[in-house]
């Protein structure tokens, strides 16, 4: 019965489905983040959702004062992130080193703090429209439902991220010395590789990541200083319930997260704010190390 | 000696206080002053950074505010009673986040907490964006009158002052040297056969239910309890007076509410009233740089190498 999917049309189930996956691939892009962050700094990056933030502003000033279109503000927007991002830890987050990682969360608690109320300052609470590139707007009826070019684009593009985040990782030289670094850092320094760089391009890659994913959600969500905010406690939600260890773990979990939470819209809409938490509790009962997570 | 000389000299200051400052606003100071003090027996002393606190304190007002205004219990068992559901919304929250520990211990409070914070903002009896207005402040035993600031301010330091004794007590009990016994050395606190697990979901539901006893004083004082109260804003500014007071020391927190609420108040009239999140922000990343050990802290480091 296609008319009729338990009780819905099916524009309605595939709608909220689409939507899920968008927010399952924000989920992923921005988790995938963290864990790079976390492998070397062993620092959770309270600071990604106003980064996040920051990548879609940069997007947005990068179209209205110089000009630059959509396609190479997700390549310059990113870029100039992430180099912020280095300069937060070669001159901050650097200087953390040898005591408490919880100290590294408050730091980056404070700089999200900065950040967002510089921009809330600057801009207000209220958002800057972007619009959808001219090449995906419209879309394509796909018969049970209606699928728009820019929202496919957004989930595509997130998993080539994410491909391109694991090749990085898992097929090259670089990403073997960072592998190398998240499991004993003073032996690869011993070996001759600039472990204080390395821990710097990878704060930056994190953070790059993350003003990925703000430059595909701005045509989605208007751009607003707290855009990120909340969408940064769901992402700990998700890394708690996938566990950091691997780039797979990550991505399933975002996506599938983002997933659970759209098939909640369509049938328990109260339930769909906070059914990822419910689901973090869940797995904390029966899988305290995550789903993906090694045990400590 | 300097110790008990400074708590006689500050129990003179509270005291006579209000005759010199804005009762209400001392009375703000006052339950933040109880807010961080309670954080800090589960951070300081325990180890565990909680970052979902406000959902225990708004939680609190909430209850209390309903419980006073809606149900019409006294004043004195409507604070209770926020103090109670803020108990058992630790037991709950803790069972879950003591099952991980250090960075993983924060985000699943702070998710926790936001999972809190959305109910709130659905659940009928807390008046959602508008929250809960107009809690009466009643009458002391059902004789003093605590519409008068003076009254109200005298009740709220002396439930202070119980609960500020209570937590000192509690640091230097058996049970509290035990829990920085986990706190310096967990495996080798396992192997003394300690029920580490057990002694952390009691400092947990001890610490949230003082911070309910805050967010319910709170909600009587202002006869206000709003999501103000649960945000994760709140969470971080309470992590941001215990830091800045000197994390693990009996009065930092307090000390460090006392600076946040001044400042607060001083910034709030003058042009810098909309930079005030960006400020607090500053003395975050400040305090975590180069001024871990808080004003407490650095007091205590001080007088010893003076002395």
């Amino acid at each position: 019965m296609l008319t009729d999917l338990l009780g819905f049309p099916p524009q309605v189930l595939f709608g909220q489905l689409l939507l899920g996956l968008i927010n399952g691939a924000f989920y992923a892009v921005l988790s995938l983040g963290l864990a790079v962050i976390f492998g070397l700094l062993n620092i959770v990056n309270f600071a990604h959702g106003a980064l996040y933030m920051l990548g879609a502003f940069s997007a947005w000033g990068l179209a209205t004062f110089l000009g630059l279109n959509y396609w190479a503000a997700l390549i310059v927007a990113p870029v100039l992130v992430g180099g912020f991002g280095m300069l937060i830890e070669r001159f901050l987050l650097r200087r953390l080193a040898g005591v408490d990682h919880l100290y590294g969360l408050l730091l980056t608690f404070g700089l999200a703090l900065v950040i967002e109320g510089v921009f809330i300052k600057l801009f207000g609470a209220s958002g800057q429209p972007y619009p959808t590139p001219k090449a995906l707007t419209g879309g394509i009826n796909l018969g049970f439902m209606f699928l728009p070019w820019y929202r496919g684009w957004v989930v595509v593009a997130s998993l080539i991220a994410c491909g391109v985040t694991w090749y990085i990782f898992e097929r090259t030289k670089i990403g073997a010395y960072l592998r190398a670094g998240t499991e004993n850092p003073k032996l690869l320094q011993a070996f001759g590789v600039n472990v204080p760089l390395l821990t710097t391009l990878a704060y930056g890659y994190g953070v790059g990541l993350a003003a990925f994913a703000g430059v595909l959600a701005a045509p989605i969500t208007q751009v607003s200083p707290l855009m990120g905010s909340n969408l940064i406690i769901v992402v700990f939600a998700v890394v708690v319930i996938g566990g950091m260890g691997s780039i797979m773990g990550a991505v399933v979990t975002g996506l599938g997260m983002g997933l659970i939470e759209g098939l909640t819209k369509v049938y328990w809409p109260e339930a769909s704010a906070t059914v990822i938490f419910f689901v973090m509790a869940i797995v904390l009962v029966l899988r305290p190390a995550g789903l993906f997570g090694r045990t400590a | 000696m300097t110790t008990k000389l400074g708590y006689a000299a500050a129990l003179l200051l509270l005291i006579a206080a209000p005759f010199f400052v804005y009762p209400v606003l001392l009375m703000k100071f006052l339950c933040f002053a109880l807010f961080a003090c309670a954080f800090n027996l589960i951070l300081g002393f325990g180890g565990l950074l909680s970052f979902g606190h406000a959902a225990f304190f708004g939680g609190a007002a909430y209850v209390a505010g309903h419980a006073i205004k809606v149900w019409g219990l006294p004043t004195e068992l409507g604070i209770l009673a926020g103090a109670a559901a803020a108990g058992v919304m630790g037991l709950a929250a803790g069972m879950l986040a003591i099952r991980r520990q250090g960075i993983y211990f924060a985000m699943i409070t702070l998710a926790l907490a936001q999972m809190a914070y959305f109910l709130f903002i659905s659940a009928p009896f807390t008046g959602g964006e508008n929250g809960l207005q107009g809690v009466p402040r009643g009458r002391l035993l059902g004789m003093i009158d605590l519409q008068d600031n003076m009254a109200m301010y005298y009740f709220t330091l002396a439930i202070f002052l119980a609960a500020f004794w209570l937590i000192a007590r509690t640091v230097h009990s058996p049970f509290g040297q035990v829990l920085r016994a986990i706190r310096d050395n967990e495996p080798r606190a396992v192997s003394l056969g300690y029920d580490v697990e057990r002694y952390k979901l009691q400092a947990f539901v001890l610490s949230a239910t003082l911070a309910g006893l805050a967010g319910a004083l709170k909600t009587v004082v202002f006869q206000l309890a709003s999501l103000t109260d649960a945000h994760w804003h709140m969470s971080g500014e309470v992590v941001l007076m215990t830091l800045l007071g000197g994390v693990g020391t009996i009065a930092g927190p307090a000390v460090g509410a006392g600076i946040i609420v001044a400042l607060q108040n001083l910034l709030a009239s003058g042009p810098l009233s909309a930079w005030v999140p960006v400020v607090l922000g500053v003395i975050f990343v400040i305090c975590v740089l180069s001024f871990r050990r808080g004003v407490i802290g650095e007091l205590r480091a001080f007088l010893q190498k003076s002395f």
